[in-house]
């Protein structure tokens, strides 16, 4: 059997290769940018990709600051006595004062959401926010539970940071990280009375996968490695009091283990690799429920290279991206767009203006995926459950929105008089004269857009659309004919 | 009304043949027995009485349960809200503010002035007024709170509990439209792994808006939405998956805006919880085969000044509930359907010193349907034995969930809920099977 990890022939990076690239390893590009990694050639086109090559772009906003921070010792005291003394006035007082700390902070939260979206939008380096998504979707943590934003902006930092790094470094930095280690309890994982939650998850979806080659007395014993692993305002804290140092049975192996070397034991083990290699192929190749034949032997042989290289990122993505595999034509259009990729891939590829990011940070809400806060410490499901009848209404409907301003009518989506100027997409079709041949602007449109062939039938529809029309190709037709692509069911697939 | 008696029979044949196969066939089966019986109005799941609806109405912010089933009997309760407290029944109304109403066999506790519907309701034999429904460790943020109530787990984690009640009636595929959710979101409570719930804030958004920008895109968006596999997408591909799920959209679309574009039976007062509940009315007249629905209403935080607020609150709901209620009996549906009302919390037993209550604990929840055991259940909690300066809770809304899942939904609500809950005697109706 073929290895399907031997890279693609150099000539077979053609225009629809390099698009696929782009919009897999990334939010998808113009005309012009997929032209470019063309004539970059495959090999220069990934290290250019996978080494961040790009600028970064739009730091986080200077004025995002620790909003949430514990009670003062002198607020503490001051509650204690009004309690004592049954002072309603000043409990309420306190009361308040953090509530409103709570509300600022959620405000904060959501002009994060909208940052991060806008970084996604203009970063030159898209493959390393696309990978911080995924790792945020893999060390899922919700605003919601540890409510501190700042908290999940460091969060979001480290994981950027690491995101094609190592990610040994990932698991040992995630259970030193405040967010982390408040959302899953290990806050309170305390010698005498030691709290489960980080230990299960880190096994179960972090590292191994749920019921693989781990016990339930396994959890027990790593999560009294864990205890004492907890944070001090925004940093990590190591408090030794409440650290159990008995010996502890892991795996097999015995020993007064930390928290540090309970990590170590799980990397050592081979079902990590795997686990963590067929997530990155389910993220970057194919998430239908029956992926090709091949597919298995894809994932293992890269899993075998993740633990040869000792969970380098970096090279396994390389391998992934110049790989025939990558290319071939069943794992073509077979990922299921997120709503954050169906968002931010319309806006780079189609040109759009980026319109209101409070709408789109709304929409992505309605469509499933808000930011922050994954719906669970599993993350996103991903694949066909981001698809139902009233999800697909409203991603038809951000389209619109992105391509004319519109505003929908009852929602509270600002409209947006912005410019939409279609003429990248068509400039290459203009004859001499200027004129566009209407068949021709309708293939190319909707090959571009949709990624990949459309169905005959199609095609057919949008030249009956412009033909009812009268034919001639007006930035407007352009305009209502990527409505009516970014209606297409197929155009749910990257 | 004679097409829907007509429906309805064929409805209940249908059901009596499934009720016998579901006891002894395990569900793929049964799916396939379903499909041979080719009745296009049930696509639920077997094992599930087909004519039982659940609808939930959410009151946002934390409602005050003082001051909506009021304790007049107790002079506690007027010492510890001298202004805002809601006087006895019988009681000359005072700076605009009416007495309480009085219910029957209830010692010492009547309703808010402005739930003259709920009055009417419970006169009728069609309200259960659940008296200090709570949970231990009571949370005070709304959030987290809210999550508890709508995840029932305490740490407000995982999926929603209605979510989880249709993953376990039958593992593999989810009902198309089994629950809808009427608002901009869909709450998390219906958020199942397998399950996903169907949310709109109005039956007109559900649909393309596209079409609103030229005459000329409505026609080829149809073909390209309704056109089903094209291009040779071969069975379970992700082409095919999305074409047919494109195609049940703009059939879900159709058949939900049709429902609400009929007259309404009766009719119902200008709010938003009744439009609300009109929608839903209009969607089961239209023998949808949603299982659950939901509905909610914000603006009980009521910090400050609440008593005006807080009085509009309670008509908006009274009235609506019970138009809703009417249009069930009308449409002939009343004893499919079971109403459940709550919140996320009660309010501070002592009013504040803006004449408004802060963040409390336990509170009644309200059912409403004909199959009810009607009347109080519990006992109202203690306003001196407080925790906190808070009510305790008497029954765990656990409890009532398992309840409303076992002797409403007939499902294993200890699967669905992860552990026992005592189980008041709430649902008198057995399944008419």
């Amino acid at each position: 059997m073929p290895n399907p990890l031997q890279p693609l022939a150099k000539k077979d990076f053609d225009y629809a290769a390099a698009q696929h690239l782009l919009n897999r390893a990334g939010f998808g590009g113009t005309p012009a940018q997929v032209r470019a990694l063309v004539e970059l050639g495959l090999d220069d086109a990934v290290d250019y990709i996978v080494e961040f090559k790009g600028d970064g772009a739009l730091p986080p906003s200077a004025e995002f600051a620790g909003v949430m921070r514990p009670d003062t010792p002198e607020e503490r005291e001051t509650l204690r006595r009004a309690r004592a003394a049954g002072d309603e006035e000043t409990i309420l007082r306190l009361q308040r004062e953090r509530q409103a700390r709570e509300k600022s902070d959620r405000e904060q939260l959501a002009e994060m959401q909208k940052w991060w979206l806008a970084k996604m939008i203009s970063t030159g380096r898209p493959l390393e926010e696309k990978l911080t998504l995924f790792w945020h979707g893999h060390f899922a943590t919700g605003y919601r539970t540890i409510e501190n934003s700042y908290h999940m902006l460091a969060q979001n930092a480290f994981l950027r940071a690491n995101a094609a790094g190592n990610f040994a470094d990932l698991v040992r930095g995630i259970i030193r990280d405040p967010a982390m280690l408040k959302y899953l309890d290990n806050d309170e994982n305390r010698r005498r009375s030691p709290n489960e939650n980080l230990a299960r998850e880190l096994m179960e979806l972090f590292t191994l996968g749920e019921g693989n080659d781990y016990t339930e007395r396994d959890i027990k014993e790593g999560a009294r490695a864990l205890t004492g692993m907890t944070f001090r305002g925004n940093d990590f804290f190591f408090n030794a009091q409440e650290h159990d140092p008995t010996p502890k049975t892991i795996l097999g192996r015995t020993g007064s283990f930390s928290g540090d070397e309970f990590v170590s034991i799980i990397l050592e083990h081979p079902v990590c690799a795997r686990f963590i290699a067929s997530k990155l192929y389910k993220f970057f190749v194919n998430d239908a429920p029956t992926p090709p034949k091949d597919a298995g032997d894809a994932v293992s042989r890269l899993a075998k290279d993740f633990r040869a290289k000792r969970y380098e990122i970096r090279p396994i993505l390389k391998t992934l991206f110049r790989s025939q595999h990558f290319y071939a034509k069943d794992n073509r259009l077979s990922v299921v767009k997120s709503p954050t990729q169906l968002m931010v891939q319309t806006i780079r590829s189609l040109g759009t203006p980026t319109r209101e990011m409070s709408a789109l940070s709304q929409a992505g809400d309605l469509m499933g995926q808000q930011l922050f806060q994954p719906p669970s410490v599993k993350g996103w499901d991903g694949g066909r459950a981001w698809i139902n009848t009233a999800t697909l209404f409203v991603r038809q409907n951000i389209v619109v929105y992105l391509v004319t301003g519109r505003r929908p009518a009852a929602f509270d989506w600002d409209p947006s008089e912005l410019a939409y100027d279609v003429s990248p997409l068509i400039a290459h079709l203009r004859d001499a004269g200027g004129g566009v041949d209407p068949n021709e602007a309708v293939r190319a449109l909707a090959t571009f857009a949709l990624g990949g062939e459309p169905a005959p039938e199609r095609l057919a529809e949008l030249e009956q659309f412009l033909g009812a029309l009268g034919g001639t190709v007006t930035d407007d037709r352009v305009k209502a004919m990527l409505c009516l692509i970014g209606a297409m069911p197929e155009y749910q697939l990257c | 009304m004679s097409d829907n008696a007509f429906t309805r029979r064929l409805f209940l044949e249908r059901s009596l043949t499934l009720a016998s196969l579901a006891a002894t066939v395990p569900c793929f089966i049964e799916r396939s027995a379903l499909g041979m019986l080719g009745n296009p109005l049930l696509s639920s799941q077997p094992g599930v009485p087909d004519h039982r609806i659940l609808v939930i109405v959410q009151l946002g912010g934390g409602n005050d349960g003082l001051n909506t089933v009021v304790p007049y009997g107790s002079p506690d309760y007027y010492n510890a809200r001298p202004q805002i407290g809601i006087r006895a029944p019988g009681a000359a109304a005072q700076n605009g503010q009416q007495a309480a109403l009085e219910l029957a066999n209830a010692q010492g506790i009547g309703l808010h002035p402005n739930l003259t519907g709920f009055k009417e309701l419970y006169d009728g034999g069609l309200l259960t007024v659940v008296q200090g429904v709570g949970y231990p460790n009571p949370n005070r943020s709304h959030f987290t709170s809210m999550d508890i109530w709508q995840t029932g787990r305490l740490d407000a984690k995982g999926s929603g509990w209605i979510g989880r009640y249709f993953d376990n009636t039958c593992n593999g595929t989810p009902i198309p439209e089994g629950a809808v959710a009427i608002g901009r979101t869909a709450p998390l409570a219906m958020q199942g792994d397998i399950q996903k719930p169907i949310a709109f804030e109005s039956p007109s958004l559900f649909r393309w808006l596209g079409e609103d920008l030229h005459g000329a895109m409505k026609d080829p968006y149809d073909a390209i939405n309704r056109a089903g596999a094209v291009g040779g997408a071969a069975a379970g591909t992700q082409r095919e998956f999305l074409m047919r799920t494109a195609l049940d959209a703009q059939v879900a679309s159709d058949k939900i805006r049709a429902a609400v574009a009929k007259q309404p039976l009766v009719e119902y007062p200008q709010s938003g919880l009744a439009n609300q509940l009109k929608t839903i009315g209009a969607m089961i007249r239209a023998e949808m085969p949603t299982r659950v629905y939901y509905a909610s209403m914000g603006g009980f935080d009521t910090h400050g000044g609440q008593l005006g607020p807080h009085a509009n609150l309670m008509r908006q709901l009274g009235d609506s509930v019970l138009a809703f209620q009417n249009d069930m009996k009308a449409q002939g549906n009343e004893g499919r359907v079971l109403t459940m009302v709550f919140s996320e919390f009660g309010r501070r037993v002592k009013q504040n010193a803006s004449n408004g209550t802060d963040h409390g604990t336990a509170a009644p929840m309200f059912l409403i349907g004909p199959s009810m055991k009607a009347g109080v259940c519990g006992s109202h909690p203690s306003l001196t034995e407080l925790d906190q300066g808070d009510l305790k809770y008497g029954i765990d809304f656990r409890s009532v969930y398992t309840s409303v899942l076992e002797d409403w939904m007939k499902a294993p609500a200890d699967a669905i809920l992860r552990g026992k809950f005592a189980k008041p005697e709430l649902i008198v109706a057995k399944a008419k099977a």
